[in-house]
């Protein structure tokens, strides 16, 4: 029963966590409407719909969506956010869970948008800029390096036209940034 | 003579090469409308939404790095792509109304000598034309009138949500009123603020083609011989895969893809070099050079 007793203290902290996000404790005056769900362009892939999502949460037993890779369909597309009656910036709520769920480890060792996340943030911290070439590649080899094949048309395209950008910029308050990014909570690692 | 305009100039990381295009039209467009845009000196990537899941509070310190160094200029800033608009938006709104945030990532800023007061107004660039110039504004500079082209006018969803007004959340008509300024006519477009799965073209491609694919058969459906957008992101996603979403959807989805600017450009009389036109990956010349230019 140890197993149960972790898990409901795992939902608590969860449930914590969202509300102290801006406007995050809004989620208490959920009507259930649903239509963040019926809004969502993803949800027709989710295990938990949007509506559902909220309703774990408040029950306390929201790891059991991490059991799922719904958090990580999200689109970031605002328009749950801006249709919800009560306010509830649930955009902001899946970053949040996306957050949550790389930090305590709940998700399935699949997982390649987690991969994508640290490839992008770990290459706009070498460089202060973003450099999509290495950022592409790294993510592919170490997830699937076959599925790169899938994109060789798109990137021969660009390549052709110039507009691979073959030599990353990096900026000149480089170490300025490290030091700014080092001194926020969590700054220095973790990704 | 031109009142003098002056904005402050957030590229992004995505207009320095693979979406140089939409840089280099914004550019001359300005140039054009006696709009002066300063690049902001030294600027960082602004974290881009990928960042807020891994760590939110280094998203916050990037974009305030680069929101401080535009503070040094006292205007408005001006950036032409909707996800970098949203990202630094958010961290301007978020920095203002909680102070506990505010405090520690302005204490982030000075360990490396900078500072953010707060006053600087993040807007799109197809924000500042229609609502800062406005209709005379650019007429005057249309000489190559779009003589009733259709063009459907794709928004996407970071132009107007969050931050758009109640109406631009899902309805937006900044860009339906500048293609008729430009003598087009917007096509009526159900699906243009719908997304286009973009951030998800990496990793959950099958979902995203499928978003993609509706929004191309549904410009086309409308009668639209292009589509203009207002983000590269937008832009890439909706050029770069339509013989793939064609084969999927069981339709031919091949239709012109181009940037609000390029045929702001075109009716201004601008030609395809300071357009950037040979950067595009759709048939782009049945737009504008078959029509030619009375310039
Ligand atoms: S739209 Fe808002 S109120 Fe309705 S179910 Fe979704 S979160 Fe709850
Ligand atoms: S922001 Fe995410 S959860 Fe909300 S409607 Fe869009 S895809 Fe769905």
């Amino acid at each position: 029963m140890e197993v149960t007793t972790v898990n409901e203290d795992l939902g608590r902290a969860l449930l914590e966590r969202v509300m102290s996000i801006p406007n995050g404790h809004k989620i208490k005056a959920c009507q259930q409407c649903g239509a963040c769900s019926a809004s969502c362009p993803s949800s027709y892939a989710m295990e938990y719909s949007p509506r559902e999502i909220i309703a774990a949460l408040r029950a306390g037993v929201l790891n059991r969506v991490f059991e799922s890779s719904t958090v990580w369909l999200c689109a970031s597309c605002y328009l749950c956010t801006v249709r919800c009656p009560a306010g509830i910036p649930f955009t902001d709520v899946m970053y949040e869970l996306k957050a949550m769920g790389i930090e305590k480890g709940l998700y399935k060792k699949d997982q390649h948008n987690i991969k994508m996340a640290r490839t992008f943030t770990r290459t706009v911290e070498k460089y202060g800029r973003n450099a999509e070439v290495e950022m592409i590649l790294k993510y592919y080899l170490t997830t699937n390096p076959l599925k790169l094949l899938g994109q060789t048309s798109l990137a021969l395209k660009l390549l052709m036209k110039g507009r691979l950008d073959l030599f990353p910029h990096r900026i000149k308050g480089l170490a300025e940034l490290k030091k700014m990014v080092a001194a926020v909570e969590g700054g220095s690692n973790g990704s | 003579m031109e009142a003098e305009r002056k904005y402050s100039y957030y590229p992004g990381c995505s207009l320095m090469v693979t979406n140089r295009s939409y840089d280099i039209s914004t550019r001359n467009v300005a140039a054009v409308l006696g709009i002066e845009m300063a690049e902001i000196e030294d600027w960082n990537c602004c974290g881009a939404t990928a960042y807020y899941p891994v760590r939110e509070k280094r998203s916050y310190v990037l974009s305030a790095r680069n929101l401080s160094i535009a503070e040094r200029n006292s205007t408005d800033l001006i950036t032409v792509c909707s996800g970098c608009y949203a990202v630094l938006k958010k961290t301007d709104k978020y920095l203002s109304e909680d102070e506990e945030l505010r405090e520690e990532i302005r204490a982030a800023l000075r360990e490396g000598g900078m500072d953010y007061e707060g006053k600087v107004k993040v807007r799109h660039f197809l924000e500042v034309l229609t609502k800062d110039l406005g209709e005379e504004a650019v007429r005057r500079h249309v000489v190559n009138s779009l003589d009733g082209m259709k063009v459907a006018p794709y928004y996407g969803c970071l132009f107007g949500r969050p931050f758009g007004g109640r109406d631009e959340f899902e309805f937006p008509e900044a860009m339906d009123d500048l293609i008729r300024w430009l003598g087009g006519e917007p096509a009526p477009f159900p699906l243009k603020s719908k997304c286009c799965g973009g951030m998800l073209m990496t990793t959950q491609p099958d979902m995203a083609l499928n978003m993609t694919g509706k929004i191309l058969r549904n410009a086309k459906s409308c009668g639209a011989v292009c589509i203009a957008t207002c983000c590269p992101l937008c832009q890439i996603n909706l050029e770069g895969y339509q013989g793939k979403v064609s084969k999927r959807m069981g339709s031919d989805c091949s239709i012109p893809v181009v940037y609000f600017t390029q045929l702001m450009g075109y009716a201004f009389g601008l030609d395809a070099e300071q357009l950037a036109l040979k950067d595009c990956l759709t048939d782009v010349d049945s737009v504008f050079a078959q029509r030619g230019s009375k310039r």
